[in-house]
């Protein structure tokens, strides 16, 4: 039986006046996936960073563990004005040795001659993967993901939920993924919360995410295809 | 012996300023270094009328602009380039007040006719710190200019490096104002800045670039000697 990972405890988070996540419980196992699903404006973003401890909250979020890596959603990743940078600096921000960069960029599938590519210069599929190395590098327990594939055609985004399955099993991480894409669901997570301001259904994906319980968190009708790989 | 004293000093500042100017640019601040500038005049001015240093006088109004503008910045929400025009002006406005008139050129363009060794030294030593102190920030601030969240969420304590940068800022543009003077003052940080960013591959390259002594921006001869 594994233990918790994350316990949270109601979580209230506002911004500017205005409720954002109101009153939200729930508990993470380690080695879960958990699928954060909710519209727009929902407070997934809010979540995640409240839970990193990156704006104010009230309530009790405790982590078992302190190693955590984090990547926010692309469009919140700056990549134009910045200074001339290689991916290879990029990475020594984090003052690792080059086995460990060249070890990491194997596992996700990079050619190393992009370590001399400049940080612009990435196609988003390459900057994606650059992006999950990077949160790598420090061998976390927990990774946190926003919107891992925005702006990526499906191809590319059936690739990368595919690396970060591959990933969750070799090193036996707990992840905690927010995502638009229901499809993802069935395949990739243990668990699914359903979030619009506060927790509208949380559990295990075939139980929970029933036409019912996705109406009442996206407020219409949604059409959902349930499909398994064989 | 003066000509010597003002290219050590000269060197010296620009090579701090172009470092400090590379990472102006990449958080597209440059163009700030210029009203920065203007604000030393009120007090290139307040020293040219009661006889102290003018480094020392640029150093704390700048210092004193850059909090208002930082203390605004909280309480109105308006840009801070919006907020730096105003605080500019009215330093402008309030220097030709009191300003002689035959010292505005110095005060407009730098006059380094009056330098002496402790000055270059007091000078050297500055710039000497500014170098070090942006050595020490400038991945981390480049890290919070890709994502601020990233940064958070690797321990950056991205106020404490903001107001580190901002003192940098501040002695620089005091210290550059004596080169230069306070119309000039963006030169210092933004030619060289610039120029290295078309120049440089990679990252080393260009902070390094930025402060290459080469590029410095040498003292205004014309003004004082």
């Amino acid at each position: 039986m594994s233990e918790t990972i994350l316990k949270v405890k109601n979580l209230n988070v506002g911004l500017e006046k205005e409720e954002i996540i109101k009153d939200l419980s729930f508990e993470v196992k380690e080695r879960d996936v958990l699928i954060i699903l909710g519209p727009n404006g929902a407070g997934k973003t809010t979540l995640l960073r409240a839970l990193l401890g990156l704006i104010p909250y009230e309530g009790e979020v405790v982590w078992k563990s302190k190693n955590i890596s984090y990547l926010p959603p692309q469009e919140l990743v700056q990549r134009k004005y910045l200074p001339p940078m290689t991916i290879e600096e990029f990475f020594k921000f984090k003052d690792v040795g080059e086995e460990k960069i060249f070890k990491i960029f194997k596992e996700v599938g990079l050619d190393l001659l992009l370590l001399k590519r400049s940080f612009g210069a990435l196609s988003t599929g390459q900057f994606q993967r650059m992006i999950i190395a990077w949160a790598l590098v420090d061998e976390p327990d927990v990774l946190l993901f926003d919107e891992v594939t925005y702006g990526i055609d499906a191809g590319a985004e059936e690739t990368i939920y595919s690396l970060l399955h591959r990933i969750w099993k070799q090193r036996n991480l707990t992840v905690l993924l927010i995502t638009h894409d229901l499809n993802v669901v069935y395949e990739h997570a243990n668990n699914v919360l359903c979030l619009n301001k506060e927790k509208m259904c949380y559990g295990e994906p075939f139980e929970i995410l029933t036409p019912e319980n996705l109406e009442k968190v996206y407020g219409t009708g949604i059409k959902f295809y349930k499909h398994t790989h064989k | 012996m003066e000509i010597i004293l003002a290219l050590i000093m000269g060197s010296f500042i620009g090579a701090a300023a172009g470092y400090l100017g590379t990472l102006m640019l990449s958080k597209r601040m440059s163009l700030v270094a210029g009203p920065l500038g203007h604000l030393t005049l009120p007090g290139i001015a307040l020293a040219f009328l009661f006889g102290f240093d003018v480094s020392l006088g640029a150093f704390v109004i700048v210092t004193l602009g850059i909090a208002l503008i930082w203390w605004l910045e909280i309480k109105t929400k308006l840009p801070m380039e919006a907020l730096t025009a105003i605080v500019f002006a009215v330093g402008v406005a309030v220097t030709f007040l009191f300003l002689p008139e035959e010292k505005t050129i110095p005060a407009l363009i730098g006059d380094v006719s009056q330098i002496s060794p402790i000055v270059v030294t007091i000078s050297v030593l500055l710039s000497l710190l500014v170098i070090f102190a942006i050595n020490r920030i400038y991945k981390k601030i480049i890290l919070a200019e890709i994502s601020e969240d990233i940064a958070k969420s690797e321990g950056v304590n991205i106020k404490k490096y903001n107001f580190i940068y901002l003192l940098c800022i501040a002695i620089i543009v005091s210290l550059g104002a004596r080169v230069v003077g306070g119309l000039m003052t963006a030169a210092l940080v933004a030619i060289p800045a610039c120029t290295s960013k078309n120049l440089s591959k990679n990252i080393f390259q260009y902070s390094l670039g930025g402060a290459d002594f080469r590029r410095a921006k040498l003292p205004d001869w014309d003004s004082g000697f």
